[in-house]
């Protein structure tokens, strides 16, 4: 149980600032999608910007940095493709700009008690054993 | 220890929330050598709950493997839990003036404290229904992509992947196709 904590803990941390920073914000969303304030893109690029300062960091200086539990780190590589990427990131994106919950916000808001997320959170699990299903029928 | 206390409370410039947010991918690089991202766990919680009558191959794997990541979003929850109930922000959330004329004119209210509009958000079976399935649209959409805003656009693009620009690129145009035209016709 004791090697899961700094996971409970990284975990507790992230649905905290999704909510402290409102992207787990409907309005915060629609007000992104149609360019009416910084505030979401200022957190996502400085995000990106952060992640990708800190793990070049590590490839650079990281030979022999290993992890709590004792493994050598390494960057997994996404596998390659571009029909599964595109296709599936339009079909979340258009669910994304309607209801303005992505995943991590929808654990976030589950945790505020919301009935809504929770009908959203049981969509997802039911479109996420669709694309199960049909994974050979659609275009990768 | 007044202002520490506000801090808890009030909500977060992007200045604070962006680098924490970006600081979870070396995190869990460092935690246990994890890829950050969130929505791997929609299979993993099929994989826990298909029936065996049905086997989808998909979701036959041994899920126990990924219980760092579960207790990961569990910790999300309980973070939420944290930042919205505990130290709830006592004021509504502040949009643009821009963003608030278009909301009236879709037909909704100001915010009145919570994070989503109790329009769409209330449990009425229109609610609902209309919530659940844009949930199979993010749960079909992220598991066909391979990762969500987290995996791909946050893990994904500070790692500098292909992949991953192709997601955003397909994630973006999704958005806005659907929060300029979709949203305005079906939330009214």
């Amino acid at each position: 149980m004791k090697r899961y904590l700094p996971y409970l803990l990284a975990g507790t941390l992230f649905g905290f600032v999704l909510v402290k920073s409102e992207a787990a914000s409907w309005y915060r969303i629609q007000e992104m999608f149609h360019f009416q304030s910084f505030h979401m893109f200022g957190i996502l690029f400085s995000a990106i910007a952060t992640g990708l300062v800190s793990t070049q960091a590590i490839r650079l200086f990281g030979r022999r940095h290993v992890s709590l539990d004792g493994q050598s780190i390494d960057i997994p590589e996404k596998p390659p493709g571009r029909k599964n990427y595109i296709y599936g990131g339009l079909t979340f994106g258009i669910g994304w700009g309607l209801i303005g919950l992505c995943p991590g916000p929808v654990f976030a808001l589950v945790g505020t008690g919301s009935i809504g997320a929770l009908a959203v959170l049981a969509g997802a699990l039911h479109g996420t054993w669709l694309y199960g299903a049909l994974k050979e029928k659609v275009p990768h | 220890m007044n202002t520490l206390i506000e801090a808890l409370y009030a909500p977060w410039p992007w200045y604070v929330a962006g680098p924490l947010i970006g600081l979870m991918v070396p995190l869990m690089l460092f935690i246990g050598n994890r890829s950050f991202g969130i929505s791997n766990n929609l299979r993993h919680l099929c994989a826990i709950t298909q029936p065996r009558q049905v086997e989808v191959d998909f979701f036959k794997y041994d899920w126990k493997e990924h219980t760092w990541s579960l207790v990961f979003v569990i910790g999300t929850a309980l973070g939420g839990f944290l930042a919205g109930v505990v130290f709830a922000n006592p004021h509504p959330v502040a949009l643009s003036a821009a963003a608030l004329a278009m909301i009236h004119s879709w037909g909704f209210a100001a915010p009145s404290g919570n994070l989503v509009p109790v329009e769409l958000f209330t449990p009425s079976v229109r609610n609902l229904t209309f919530l659940f399935a844009a949930g199979v649209l993010v749960g079909f959409g992220t598991r066909y992509a391979g990762g969500c805003t987290s995996g791909h656009a946050i893990t994904g693009l500070s790692t500098l992947q292909l992949a991953s620009v192709y997601a955003v690129i397909g994630i973006f145009t999704g958005g806005l196709i659907s929060s300029w035209l979709l949203a305005p016709q079906l939330l009214q």
